[in-house]
């Protein structure tokens, strides 16, 4: 059968998301894709728009990658302006020229109403939805003092955040007498105005502007109806968005009364090959302006597409929860209590700054909706209550009321139903999430990785939690987090215990805090904590018995008994003598060689008995043990930087030594890595490091907590402009609190994600120093940096240390007879089994 | 061909390390001696073979004890024996040999048995 052709047009967050879902169909297998998009750029992240003025790039914001594309054999044609539909040929047209389709999607999202002002096509008015126009606010921000937002709703908010972030003195001009007149009502509005203007936002309410004319002062002055004025040097329209229908209009398919193409429940417009989904989609008369919504229409059309004939888009909830300038707003269902015979309950602390209203039905038994500012703790719960229809408590003021006050505690998981949506992003649902625990996920992180819950907006994160909390707990996982069956203590308690009670030795610690003699997992624990805190020889004899093999011989097992080598080469530069240094030593223990991922050589097949003669010599031309075997730093990998790179802006190997031998050696929960690139097009891959150094123009931007792997995940921006000092000062606050912290075994990926507020949380930690540890956690690292030493050359220069390398005591020239030997492509390797020597 | 016993000494004390193990080779092949300090007997020995891979490794694992027994878990996946018996804990199918083991004044003897050679000749 051959291919039927699947044209999609848009390549928006929306558009994307319905690919995602179709490529993860079996009719994915039945269509050449081709998407087109007007912008150049890949589908982006236009929720979290304004952090492209805090340090996000593109890449930060981009939703796939060309990779993702290509491996799903999606034809992707960006920058390419689709310009007609053809519908009895079943064609499209572009500048480059005809394509035929069998379906047809559209997925053009909305464009940014600007009110037909006079004056508003001046040059320094713009608009707010794509990363061109932001460049353009950029651009015209640029050396001037002040900008104007036109229209309070959420994205004029958004906006005026971004004009705040560029500098600028910002005001926000609302035709209502209210800030966001769709969400919130009078006193909720008046509150968010007031909190808004206290962090030096200006909002002016009831305002009609009536024309744009040549400043005086500034660039442009704005003239209201009621003959006041506003002088400003830019103007950002954000006063709504309209669906984005030409194409639909100009092959007549049906369009509402004021725009949108109208689609049925199964996304499908009047032509039965063609589809709608988004912001552009007017469905049941209502066009739904957020994102959520739009991907669950997307992924019903993927399901209509693979053939599944019940897959209906029902309509979607637009309860909201955002923190707009740092300000938390939330509305739900039906805030302005347009239900016939529904009643409020409202809370108002004027001093605190936190307002909230639920309405509720006329015999009080449901939540129809609520109202929140300044503070959106009660939201989960509140949301929950609406969504499901569940009874309301007997006294439901106390959902509002502060805990002080007789307020009730948050609704626990146990009472959503199997129904309940938990990420309204991805949908998925507490059913979902019990299904992939019952399916083997036992923690945080694998039922997001599985469900993708909490990996949108992010905002049901606490909820999520809760959830997979109790449901392991019903289930009898032990959530305990007891490191094994001989203490009863995570890792982080016996750090704490080790370091408050002072204890250096393992055999006091179980002594004293646990029973039995230890194991294979609290014994390797144990030793990283005693190496944290006070970081003597691994092989110091009380500490040996407690190191895992390859610790206990600092080198790498592999499968025949042999071990690899992998001499430090800070940032990988590496003198031409050093290199026949390791070339001379692999030859004359004929070690089979290969350059490793970071940077490095790996020496493979040394037995226990050589080690020490091979390191003696490594030692000897300069080496030291690169840690390969440990839990800890493995390398900082760089690209070659200004000193060479015509493209570079700062010394990225420089930078990459510097941080290699400052923190090579210190024990962690698990492997560190880290990288440097000396720009942004980001050759040593920093994004895929636990640490992630960028450099700018004006110094480094810091990623943090991204690894490769199994579940690769790139790092998240945590700052940005760093000079080396605040680089360096802000890893150690990082590296120290997840080593500190972080369970055993646990990578610094999925430490963050189960840190309690996640990125944010840490942010406060390490930027804000919300916890008051900083200075701590510096002074401990300069302990640990000022206490380094090579572990192999303290080693060879021990006798009785080097006595452990005897492969058999009693006969030190044995061979070990059951390895053996083969050679392949001029090297030697070890036999596998059941191939003849 | 008939076995006989014998009590080789295979090691002193001094090579000994406290709560691990070291390798020691016998007429019988490759043993793990372990010397568990604080447990009474503290002398253990088994073969230093490990019998899921073949590879002579277990005197380089981490010992300990798992409910109440003594174990040793094998450096390359992590198997545990029981030190006493060689009964893998997580296979009940897989064992590795164990040897009587004793301290005799400063010298360490292990009980192999061996092929008696001149019988062999006969």
């Amino acid at each position: 059968m051959s291919k039927k052709t699947l044209i999609v047009i848009g390549n928006g967050m929306v558009g994307h998301h319905f690919l995602e879902q179709l490529a993860a169909t079996p009719a994915a297998a039945d269509f050449e894709i081709k998407v087109f998009g007007e912008e150049k750029l890949l589908a982006y992240d236009r929720v979290h728009l304004s952090e492209y003025f805090s340090g996000s790039t593109h890449a930060d914001l981009a939703m796939g990658t060309a990779d993702w594309y290509a491996e799903n054999h999606i034809d992707l044609c960006l920058g390419e302006q689709v310009t007609g539909i053809d519908r009895d040929k079943q064609t499209i047209t572009t500048p480059m020229g005809d394509y035929g389709y069998d379906e047809l999607v559209l997925a053009t999202g909305s464009y940014p109403f600007v009110p037909p002002i006079k004056g508003n096509e001046h040059p320094n008015c713009l608009v707010y939805r794509t990363l061109e126009d932001l460049d353009s606010i950029r651009a015209s921000a640029d050396g001037v003092k002040t900008g104007v937002v036109v229209g309070g709703g959420l994205l004029g908010l958004e906006a005026a955040n971004a004009l705040k972030s560029l500098g600028l003195e910002a005001h926000v001009v609302e035709f209502a007498p209210r800030l966001m007149p769709v969400q919130l009502d009078t006193d909720g509005g008046a509150l968010l105005k007031h909190k808004i203007e206290e962090l030096g936002v200006q909002v002016h309410t009831e305002k009609a502007t009536t024309e744009i004319v040549e400043g005086e002062d500034a660039r442009l002055r704005m003239n209201f109806s009621d003959d006041s004025h506003l002088e400003t040097d830019l103007i950002v329209f954000s006063a709504g968005i309209r669906p984005q229908d030409a194409l639909a209009r100009s092959c007549d398919l049906a369009i509402g009364e004021r725009g949108g193409i109208v689609i049925n429940d199964q996304c499908t417009t009047s032509d039965p090959h063609i589809h709608a989904i988004g912001e552009c989609a007017l469905w049941s008369e209502k066009i739904f302006g957020l994102v959520a919504p739009g991907y669950t229409m997307a992924r019903t059309l993927a399901s209509v597409l693979n053939g599944d004939q019940e897959a209906a888009f029902t309509g979607a909830d637009m309860s909201t929860k955002l923190k707009l300038l740092g300000v938390d707003v939330g509305s739900i269902g039906d805030a302005h209590a347009t239900t016939p015979g529904a009643r409020n309950i409202r809370f108002n602390d004027e001093q605190a700054g936190h307002y909230r209203r639920m309405v509720i039905s006329e015999d009080g038994k449901t939540l129809l909706g609520a109202i929140l500012v300044g503070d959106n703790s009660h939201y989960d719960t509140l949301l929950q209550y609406a969504l499901n229809g569940i009874e309301l408590p007997e006294q439901p003021e106390t959902l509002i009321l502060p805990e002080s006050q007789g307020g009730a505690p948050a609704l626990g998981p146990d009472a959503l139903p199997e129904t309940a949506s938990i990420c309204s992003c991805h949908n998925v649902s507490k059913g979902d999430i019990c299904g992939v625990i019952d399916a083997g996920c036992s923690d945080l992180g694998s039922v997001k990785a599985e469900t993708k819950a909490s990996t949108g907006c992010g905002g049901c994160a606490a909820l999520l939690k809760n959830v997979v909390d109790s449901e392991l707990e019903k289930r009898g996982v032990e959530v305990s987090k007891d490191i094994c069956e001989h203490f009863p203590y995570s890792r982080q308690d016996l750090f704490n215990i080790v370091k408050v009670n002072g204890i250096r030795t393992f055999r006091t610690l179980i002594r004293e805090h646990g029973k039995g003699h230890g194991c294979d997992i609290c014994k390797p624990a144990v030793a990283s904590i005693l190496a944290t805190c006070w970081n003597e020889h691994i092989l110091a004899t009380d500490h040996v018995p407690l190191q895992d093999t390859n610790d206990t011989f600092m080198a790498n097992m592999q499968k025949n008994g042999t071990y690899s080598i992998v001499p430090r080469i800070p940032g990988g530069e590496i003198t031409p003598d050093k290199l026949i240094v390791l070339g001379e030593v692999a030859k004359e223990y004929n070690l089979y060689t290969k350059i490793t991922g970071g940077q490095r050589v790996d020496l493979f097949g040394a037995t226990l008995s050589e080690l020490p003669d091979i390191w003696e010599k490594l030692i000897a031309a300069g080496f030291e043990t690169g840690h390969a075997y440990g839990k800890s730093l493995r390398t900082v990998k760089s690209c070659v930087g200004n000193t060479w790179c015509r493209y570079g802006v700062q010394d990225s190997v420089g930078m990459a030594i510097t941080l290699e031998n400052r923190y090579k050696g210190l024990r962690a929960p698990h492997k560190v890595k880290m990288a440097v690139s000396g720009c942004t097009r980001e050759c040593a891959e920093a994004q895929s490091k636990d640490f992630g150094v960028i450099a700018t123009e004006n110094g480094w931007n810091l990623y943090v907590c991204g690894n490769g792997g199994m579940r690769p995940r790139h790092g998240d921006l945590f700052a940005t402009d760093l000079s080396d000092e605040e680089l360096i000062r802000t890893i150690d606050r990082v590296v120290m609190f997840y080593v500190r912290t972080a369970d055993r075994l646990q990578r610094t990926s999925v430490w963050m994600e189960n840190l309690e507020g996640g990125l944010d949380y840490l942010k406060q930690v390490v930027l804000e120093d919300s916890l008051g540890i900083c200075d701590e956690l510096e002074q401990h690292m300069a302990d640990l940096v000022g206490t380094y030493q090579c572990e192999w050359k303290t080693a060879v220069e021990d006798p009785e240390k080097r006595k452990r390398f005897r492969e058999f005591v009693n006969a030190p020239s044995k061979k070990d007879p059951v390895q053996q030997w083969t050679t392949e492509r001029d090297q030697r390797r070890p036999l596998v089994e059941g191939e003849p020597a | 061909m008939r076995a006989r016993i014998s009590w080789d000494v295979v090691c002193t004390v001094d090579d000994l390390v406290p709560e691990s193990g070291v390798a020691v080779w016998t007429e019988d092949g490759p043993v793990a001696v372990f010397y568990l300090p604080h447990r009474l007997p503290a002398l253990f020995a088994v073969s230093h073979t490990d019998p899921f891979t073949g590879k002579n490794v277990l005197a380089r694992g981490i010992t300990g004890d798992l409910k109440g027994q003594p174990v040793v878990a094998s450096p390359l996946y992590k198997q545990h024996f029981n030190l006493q018996t060689g009964q893998c804990l997580e296979d009940e199918e897989v064992t590795v040999k164990t040897y009587p083991v004793l301290l005799d004044g400063n010298n360490v003897r292990v009980e192999v048995p061996t092929v008696n050679k001149e019988s062999a000749a006969a």
